[in-house]
């Protein structure tokens, strides 16, 4: 059994915290230069560009390359022989504390959703623990605009639409979105599970980088389906217009019970943003 | 960006009557900072028919709350929010005389009418830019609701900062255009 002490779990979150915020993904740079080639619309490819001059600004300048600095959604996969000492929970925001402080992020987080007084310190993260063969503890934070978190939706469906119903979902929900949540958006699906467990599944899938397929070839194909259908809607960069409107689809799923067929859409940003370690 | 019109704030109803969804602009001069909890209060004040703390007539006002300054920058990151949460607002506020607003993301049915009846457009800035963005604010102060931190009401000097008319004072729409050229269903 590997002993690791909380406090490295708060330092590898304050660092994460403020190089997601600084620092544009790989991933995310060469799938933005890919769309500024391909893009049609003149006014899509003038967004692209001040897309990636606003990234090398970011990166250079040490600043958020955007205001919204999120809600830190966190992934924490521990190894099963791993041990983690002392409060996770605690450790985690106390990472999200110390670099949201020091990195000059906004704090973006209201203590409670009706009386809505800020908690000043963006804590507490939302955070999902899970576990995993291995001596190794893997941390992820996601920054979560809510520009793009308020465009998601959950639906059970009966499972007589089958594959069509859910491509015809998704898409349809892309294309309400329309501009809100700052296309080229990722479009992240979770199909199975339970009612929260599918909208879990579907903020995972956003952890994974633009590019890379699901393992199951089945699944493959179904997210390349859909961000051909997706990128026919016309919305584009900013909603304005053009044919780059998804950087990238990325599905995952989960059994689910015979009589259900849950679908949830969680979208992300052009930006992406996404950090990982492994400790 | 030689195509760009360049614009100086506050709009005059000229300005605003001439620019057409779709129009790249750099806008100079000042504006005001506001988004959700600080309309709410605007608003809560009409309601209650008292004093605003600011004049609305001619102004423009940016949906935006900057991150923090770092030492040394006049302003933090500070890119545009999602405009709708702001619809129920903005009609009060154009029909004070408000001429521009700055936002992401498409206006309703009831902004869109309010903007006809009184002569006001709308702007979309590049969402995420913010960085960049920053870059063309030249003053930044904190004019009311400091309690609000980042939703803070400003006032904002800009130079040359960089937009698109999204829907314009003639029912003119920036969204709905760009879809119907692009779309392939």
């Amino acid at each position: 059994m590997r002993v690791i002490p909380a406090e490295r779990i708060t330092e590898a979150i304050k660092d994460l915290a403020i190089r997601a915020n600084y620092d544009l993904g790989e991933d995310v740079l060469t799938a933005l230069k890919n769309g500024r080639d391909s893009e049609e619309s003149p006014v899509g490819r003038e967004i692209l560009d001040q897309l990636l001059e606003n990234a090398e600004i970011a990166a250079k300048e040490r600043v958020p390359m955007c205001q919204d600095t999120g809600y830190a959604a966190v992934f924490v996969e521990i190894g099963h022989d791993a041990f983690i000492e002392g409060d996770i929970q605690a450790a985690v925001d106390e990472g999200v504390r110390q670099g949201y402080e020091e990195g000059y992020l906004r704090k973006s987080i209201v203590g409670d959703p009706l009386r809505r007084k800020n908690t000043g310190d963006n804590t507490p993260a939302a955070l999902t623990v899970e576990f995993v063969p291995g001596d190794k503890v893997t941390v992820t934070i996601a920054p979560k605009g809510g520009g793009s978190e308020n465009m998601s939706m959950a639906r059970q469906f009966a499972p007589a639409v089958g594959r069509q119903g859910v491509i015809d979902f998704v898409v349809n929900r892309v294309k309400e979105s329309g501009s809100n949540p700052c296309p080229p958006v990722v479009v992240g699906v979770g199909i199975g599970g339970t009612f929260d467990l599918c909208a879990r599944l579907a903020k995972k899938s956003l952890m994974r980088d633009i590019g890379i397929r699901h393992p199951d070839p089945f699944y493959a194909e179904l997210e390349l389906e859909i961000l051909e259908q997706v990128n026919n809607l016309g919305i584009g960069p900013m909603g304005l217009g053009g044919k780059v409107t998804a950087l990238d689809v990325h599905v995952e799923y989960y059994p689910c019970h015979i009589a259900s067929l849950p679908v949830a859409v969680n979208m992300q940003c052009h930006a992406a943003r996404h950090k990982t370690a492994v400790i | 960006m030689s195509d760009r019109k360049k614009i100086q704030l506050p709009l005059t109803p000229e300005d605003v009557k001439d620019l057409k969804a779709g129009d790249r602009v750099l806008l100079s001069g000042p504006l005001y900072v506001g988004r959700d909890q600080a309309h709410q209060r605007l608003v809560d004040l009409l309601e209650a028919g008292k004093p605003l703390p600011i004049a609305i007539e001619g102004e423009t006002i940016y949906f935006a709350g900057p991150s923090p300054a770092k030492p040394g920058q006049v302003i933090g990151s500070c890119g545009p929010t999602t405009s709708y949460r702001m619809d129920p607002y903005s009609p009060a506020l154009i029909a004070l005389g408000l001429r521009g607003m700055i936002g992401k993301g498409a206006r309703g049915e009831a902004v869109v009418e309010a903007m006809l009846e009184h002569g006001a457009v709308y702007f979309t800035a590049v969402g995420g830019a913010a960085a960049l963005i920053a870059r063309s604010v030249t003053s930044m102060e904190v004019v009311a609701y400091e309690d609000l931190g980042p939703e803070a009401l400003r006032r904002l000097v800009v130079e040359d900062f960089p937009v698109i008319v999204a829907q314009d004072s003639h029912g003119g729409n920036q969204y709905e255009d760009g879809i119907k050229e692009y779309a392939r269903m």
